[in-house]
């Protein structure tokens, strides 16, 4: 009796010291506030180049709700763990950053710790942030400092108890954070590396496009890097060479997808990738573009395809086109009615603002979630290619019919099996409980 | 939420909720009642108007789609119905009860920035999702034929046909 207590007290003393000490080690003291620094303390020159840093980042697009004060923070994101709103990076003393100082905001880029000490949930890819040079990091500080303060705080985090306790997110990142700046790889070209900075570090690509573990960590494997991912309801593609897009995504498609917002090859982006692009990736200089362009491109086999796209485009539009055997196919005739105005294209050749179907991901993807989301909810004009938006079918066409679409197209267009269950994956999509 | 944009190159604002058809800001907000209600789920093209340029079914376009976009309705189409469209429906007496007019002129006015002489089988092919229950089918594309050769030069087959 007096052995198993001195055991169990044995075991206690061992737990509470752990618990003292992982407490001492997780434990970030807070920076001291600063008075707001004034707008014109900072370089223009420096100003400027922090703001291509934030465009690189698309730091406005988790940092404003729709219709939201820029950089004000309240958008919600919806994990598994409870509903994250992004926080307010205006230079506000009272709600925002307006008493960080430089050093405050640099160890929230790299370390993911706010500022007064507390740490903070990887809904901010510090875990890519950290990749991000000391010089780029002083260069956004100046361009966040010098944008309008807005007084507002951001709405209260529903993540339950005890995952909200912040000292315990120390645990997270004994386990899958690593802190470093960009190393660049000495055996590839300046522009390759610069691409490397980008896509993993402020870009942050992996945060979608990565599939991510129980814990909500990116998966670090050779095999799920960049492997393709569920985010916010869509599925972001892989960006290896496991991409289902009939034609290749060479350097030169990838540019000009991430500026422009779509290729006639490739169609246009949707979902969340529209923000990458219009709040992102339009707005960077052309080098910026092509050298993350020629990393992903690096990595996705496109050179070594020997794909012949002027067979590959043909084979599309030949299958496009409407014959007598689809007669008494209700997703053909729903398809003839509601989908070809715009999607049809001339015997010359795919036009980027009328997507060819069948060059498109979505119906080569192996499930059809983001086709079903785009014919449900339809594209912006703020969203994808400029100048170009689809109306949201979902208002008209029941469950059925949105499904008798999808099949149509997936036989009509692709060789590849049908998908299983449409009809779940409408009502999935329609009824938005995709986490 | 407040909608803005240009709506026949005048600005306008719309206090409708974010999934208020564009449809219904165009007929009750702006009053403008050239674009027509036909089946209201994207099916008939009878409420086709042009954002941005391009033909969009109106009656399924949540106006939060649109939002600082310049949309086109008939109405906006040419100051004095004089685009070439117009006027070759005019030449060709295309209408009958003419209900689905508007929405024919609008998705034929787009399609020929896209494909500027447009074969049958182009028409057959952009067209198909306006629907005409007078079956004026042959009038209409007879017509986008003409329009064609005005805006863009002869081409020896679009000459055949028209």
């Amino acid at each position: 009796m007096r052995r198993l207590a001195r055991a169990l007290a044995t075991l206690l003393g061992i737990a509470v010291l752990g618990l003292a000490v992982f407490t001492i080690w997780a434990w970030r003291s807070a920076i001291a506030p600063v008075a707001t620094p004034v707008a014109t303390s900072f370089d223009p020159a420096l100003v400027a180049k922090g703001e291509k840093l934030a465009d690189a980042g698309y730091c406005l697009t988790c940092h404003t709700p729709p219709k939201g004060k820029p950089y004000a923070g309240g958008l919600p994101m919806v994990t598994a763990f409870g509903t994250i709103y992004s926080t307010n990076i205006t230079p506000d003393a009272a709600t925002g950053i307006g008493s960080w100082s430089l050093e405050a905001f640099a160890r929230a880029m790299h370390e993911g710790v706010a500022r007064d000490g507390s740490h903070l949930f990887p809904a901010f890819p510090y875990d890519h942030f950290t990749k991000v040079s000391d010089d780029d990091v002083k260069a956004l500080y100046a361009f966040m400092m010098t944008r309008p303060a807005v007084a507002q705080a951001a709405p209260s985090n529903t993540v339950p108890f005890p995952l909200n306790v912040r000292l315990l997110q120390a645990g997270w990142k004994l386990l899958f954070f690593k802190e470093g700046r960009y190393q660049p790889v000495a055996e590839q070209s300046a522009e390759w590396n610069h691409g490397a900075y980008l896509a993993e570090g402020l870009s942050h690509c992996g945060a979608c496009h990565t599939p991510r573990n129980a814990l909500g960590a990116e998966k670090n494997g050779a095999d799920a890097r960049l492997a393709g991912a569920a985010i916010d309801g869509w599925f972001a593609p892989p960006l290896t060479a496991a991409n289902p897009a009939p034609v290749p995504w060479s350097a030169a498609e990838l540019h000009d997808y991430l500026r422009n917002g779509g290729t006639a090859y490739h169609g246009v982006a949707a979902g969340p990738m529209s923000n990458v692009v219009r709040q992102g990736y339009a707005l960077l200089d052309d080098a910026d573009v092509n050298a993350v362009a020629a990393y992903i491109a690096s990595g996705n086999g496109s050179a070594d395809r020997k794909a012949d796209v002027g067979q590959i485009v043909g084979d599309a539009l030949a299958r496009s086109r409407y014959d007598a055997s689809q007669a008494g196919d209700h997703g053909a005739a729903l398809y003839m009615s509601a989908c070809a105005a715009c999607h049809y294209n001339p015997s010359s050749g795919p036009l980027p603002a009328r997507p060819e179907l069948g060059l498109k991901s979505s119906v080569s993807a192996p499930d059809p979630t983001n086709l079903v989301q785009v014919i449900l909810h339809g594209v912006g004009v703020k969203d994808g290619l400029p100048g170009t938006m689809m109306p949201a079918f979902g208002a008209g066409l029941s469950d059925d019919d949105v499904a008798a679409i999808a099949v149509y197209l997936r036989k009509s267009r692709t060789t590849l099996p049908p998908w299983d269950d449409v009809a779940g994956v409408v009502a999935k999509v329609r009824s938005g409980k995709t986490t | 939420m407040t909608t803005t944009f240009t709506l026949n190159g005048k600005p306008m604002s719309a206090e409708v909720p974010d999934d208020t058809p564009l449809l219904w800001v165009i007929r009750e907000t702006a009053n403008l009642t050239g674009t027509k209600f036909g089946c209201g789920i994207g099916m008939c093209g009878a409420c086709t108007v042009h954002v941005e340029g391009r033909a969009t079914r109106s009656c399924i376009t949540p106006v939060s789609l649109v939002d600082g976009a310049a949309i086109t309705t008939i109405e906006g189409l040419s100051a004095d119905n004089s685009h070439p469209l117009q006027k070759a429906w005019v030449a060709c007496q295309v209408p009958q009860c003419g209900y689905c007019q508007s929405g024919q002129i609008m998705q034929a006015a787009a399609m020929l920035k896209d494909i500027p002489q447009p074969s049958d089988a182009d028409i057959d092919g952009v067209m198909s999702g306006n629907l005409c229950r007078c079956m004026a089918y042959v009038r209409i594309r007879s017509a986008i034929k003409i329009a064609a050769v005005e805006m863009h030069g002869v081409a020896p087959e679009v000459a055949k046909h028209a």
